[in-house]
């Protein structure tokens, strides 16, 4: 039996995209390049203490007391291990890709519950971007984009799209129809139906998948590194490279400490009532000083 | 003039319904519909009318397609065929916009499993169905706690639903439904989920209720009990048709066919009966102008301790007890003036259960008398034994 020639067929794909279309590549490799180094040059300017407790004040504010200071010793111990411009190196990676991620898969996620077609096409894709072994299509997202953080970007996302799109589409259709019917009935439009009814009874599962997201982003940022994602991944990849066991069980640590603090972070993010509450005690408490 | 009126409305699922209508067309049954063209016949042509400030039943066990009808008038289904009139406009010509409008103003509907919004507090619960109307924060506000305090939920606006029992939980539905204040109520079974008690005092509300809002009101049940309480006139369901519609009563004397005779002769036909219905004319009444002595001879006539008395105009005056009559004959009076009692009476229109209550408290017979005063007949110990008897045999 001949052999179907699937790999040439790839092979003569990627040159095509590479020489034919690079200008779009390009394009979107100088943007993303461009948002990220922004981003860290605003974070490389506050000074690290700063930021430190500038981010513990948001993590209290979302979180518990608890969490706050396990976060502030944390941050602490990473600026003292002299790995802080590698943690916002990564930290802003992760960040740019779960927004990224955000932004294309709830709404997909919304889309599959709304379309049979959708539905059908995309179940088969999601499967594919979570199984294929991420160093298949790392090689061809640098040549592509060439070595840097975008690739790496790109092909965290690839693998943090998946979960979030999933527990959308759970999370709706868990709905139950009753639900979805009384609001009909009583006059809601499809928009209606979905903001007041759908999404905020199936926040729970959206932000298991945004929690979802964000982990898996650290992972592969990890893995991006290898062709050419900056931080503490490359840390990581140069002590595995050196055989230097000190420096990768530090950066090792520090990644461990991020993937926690933003864990509990995420876990957290959906209880937006009492956030906005204790925004609001903040507000009151910073008018009383005014005046 | 009818509020609704539903013109041989069908309703299939499946993807070709035009085979099962011609089948249907053809008097083909619905199981057989089912079997031949694989398409389910959920409702199969039916028509009725629903009268303003009507409330109109539609009774039947599960899977006779009442829940279908009832979510074939504010188009939460899509009817296959036929027409649906709400004050004259074509709900099934709607397009989108003119639909949400209708749903919004004219229908307010409750459901049996309450689909209360469980993220909601009940205040917003109630002012959903102007919430989406865009009518601002502060009056739909203003009005939800109006009709939370008409249902006696008050002081459990800020509450989720989940803090609330079921019958809690109905109030809040019925608050939702008559908060945008429609014209028509759909209610689809909506109190089979409550317990019996709860499920009695709901329905005396809702009854209490409709006297003073006098909506259009399309009631789902299975229970015939129910039907008969709250329905002004019902539709027998079978099979996603209609075997007869009427009064309670009409069908109750009259029914079309085996299948509804042998539905309703579950039922305890005495509930349904009226002190007009059970009284009878008694054998001897006496006359104001009549001495003792008649009074007596006409009481050993009938073979009774006492006589109802009425004047020349038919009004009631009261009663004679034999014993008195004895007393003032013996005295050679002439007149029975002394010795008239008030009678106890009952309206014509006075329920059955109502009248078991007084007489059981008295074992006196009781005088139907109507508004006017006068005399109509007279509900005897008599006559309820021998109700009780026939209601034995069945109809």
């Amino acid at each position: 039996m001949p052999k179907i020639p699937i790999g040439d067929a790839v092979n003569s794909f990627i040159n095509f995209l590479k020489e034919d279309l690079s200008w779009v590549f390009d394009g979107i490799s100088g943007v993303l390049d461009n948002a990220i180094s922004a981003l860290e040059s605003f974070l490389d300017f506050i000074p690290p203490i700063a930021l430190i407790f500038l981010l513990c004040f948001i993590i209290l504010l979302v979180t518990t007391k608890g969490i706050t200071i396990w976060s502030f010793v944390g941050l602490l111990l990473i600026y003292d291990l002299e790995l802080w411009s590698e943690l916002i190196r990564i930290l802003v990676l992760v960040l740019v890709a779960v927004i990224l991620a955000l932004i294309i898969s709830i709404p997909v996620g919304i889309w599959m519950t709304r379309s049979k077609t959708v539905e059908r096409i995309t179940f088969p894709i999601l499967d594919f971007m979570q199984t294929m072994p991420s160093f298949v299509y790392l090689v061809p997202a640098a040549m592509l984009f060439g070595i840097g953080p975008v690739p790496g970007l790109l092909a965290t996302l690839v693998f943090a799209i998946p979960p979030p799109v999933r527990l959308t589409y759970l999370g709706i259709t868990q709905v139950p129809g009753d639900l979805k019917e009384a609001a009909r009935a009583f006059g809601a439009s499809d928009r209606q139906v979905l903001t007041k009814v759908e999404l905020p009874l199936s926040l729970p599962s959206i932000m298991a998948g945004v929690n979802q997201c964000i982990m898996l982003g650290i992972s592969m940022v990890v893995i991006a590194s290898m062709i050419g994602a900056p931080g503490l991944g490359r840390v990581v990849l140069t002590a595995v490279n050196r055989l230097d066991m000190a420096m990768g069980f530090e950066g090792g640590l520090a990644i461990v400490i991020l993937a926690m603090i933003l864990d509990r972070f995420s876990r957290k993010m959906g209880e937006y009532e009492k956030i906005f509450e204790r925004f609001g005690k903040i507000k009151q408490k910073l008018k009383g000083v005014v005046h | 003039m009818a509020k609704i009126v539903v013109q041989n409305l069908t309703k299939i699922y499946g993807d070709e319904p035009r085979k099962a209508l011609e089948l249907l067309r053809d008097g083909y049954s619905k199981e057989e519909i089912l079997t031949r063209t694989g398409q389910t016949v959920a409702v199969g042509g039916i028509s009725f009318e629903v009268k303003e400030g009507e409330t109109f039943i539609l009774m039947g066990l599960s899977g006779s397609g009442k829940s279908t009808v009832i979510r074939c008038i504010n188009r939460l289904l899509e009817p296959t065929t036929g027409s649906i009139c709400v004050d004259g406009k074509r709900v099934e010509e709607m397009d989108k916009r003119e639909l949400r409008a209708f749903r919004g103003q004219k229908i307010g509907m409750v459901f049996q499993q309450f689909a209360l919004f469980p993220h909601r507090t009940v205040l917003d619960n109630v002012a959903f169905g102007l919430e989406t109307k865009g009518v601002p924060k502060g009056e739909r506000y203003e009005r939800s706690e109006e009709i939370l305090v008409r249902v006696g939920l008050a002081g459990w606006k800020a509450k989720r639903p989940d803090e609330l029992s079921g019958g809690m939980k109905q109030r809040v539905g019925l608050a939702r439904a008559l908060a945008v204040d429609p014209d028509i109520l759909l209610m689809d079974e909506p109190f089979s989920a409550l317990d019996p008690l709860i499920r009695n005092e709901m329905q005396e509300e809702l009854l209490s209720l409709q006297q003073r809002i006098k909506k259009t009101i399309i009631f789902v049940t299975h229970d015939l009990g129910e039907g008969l309480k709250l329905g002004d006139r019902m539709a027998i369901m079978r099979d996603g048709r209609i075997d007869q519609t009427g009064t309670g009563k009409e069908i109750f004397s009259h029914p079309a066919n085996d299948y509804v005779a042998k539905f309703v002769q579950k039922v305890d036909v005495t509930r349904m009966l009226t002190a007009e219905e059970i009284m009878i004319q008694p054998g001897e009444i006496l006359n104001l102008l009549e001495g003792p002595q008649l009074a007596i001879r006409k009481m050993e006539l009938c073979d009774t301790d006492y006589i109802f008395v009425i004047g020349r105009d038919r009004k009631l005056k009261g009663i004679v007890w034999v014993k008195d009559a004895l007393k003032l004959a013996e005295k050679g009076e002439k007149g029975i003036q002394g010795i008239l009692k008030q009678a106890d009476t009952v309206h014509p229109t006075t329920s059955i259960e109502d009248i078991y209550l007084r007489m059981g408290r008295t074992g006196r017979s009781l005088a139907v008398v109507d508004g006017g005063g006068n005399f109509m007949g007279a509900v005897t110990a008599r006559s309820i034994l021998s109700l009780l008897a026939e209601g034995r045999k069945g109809p």
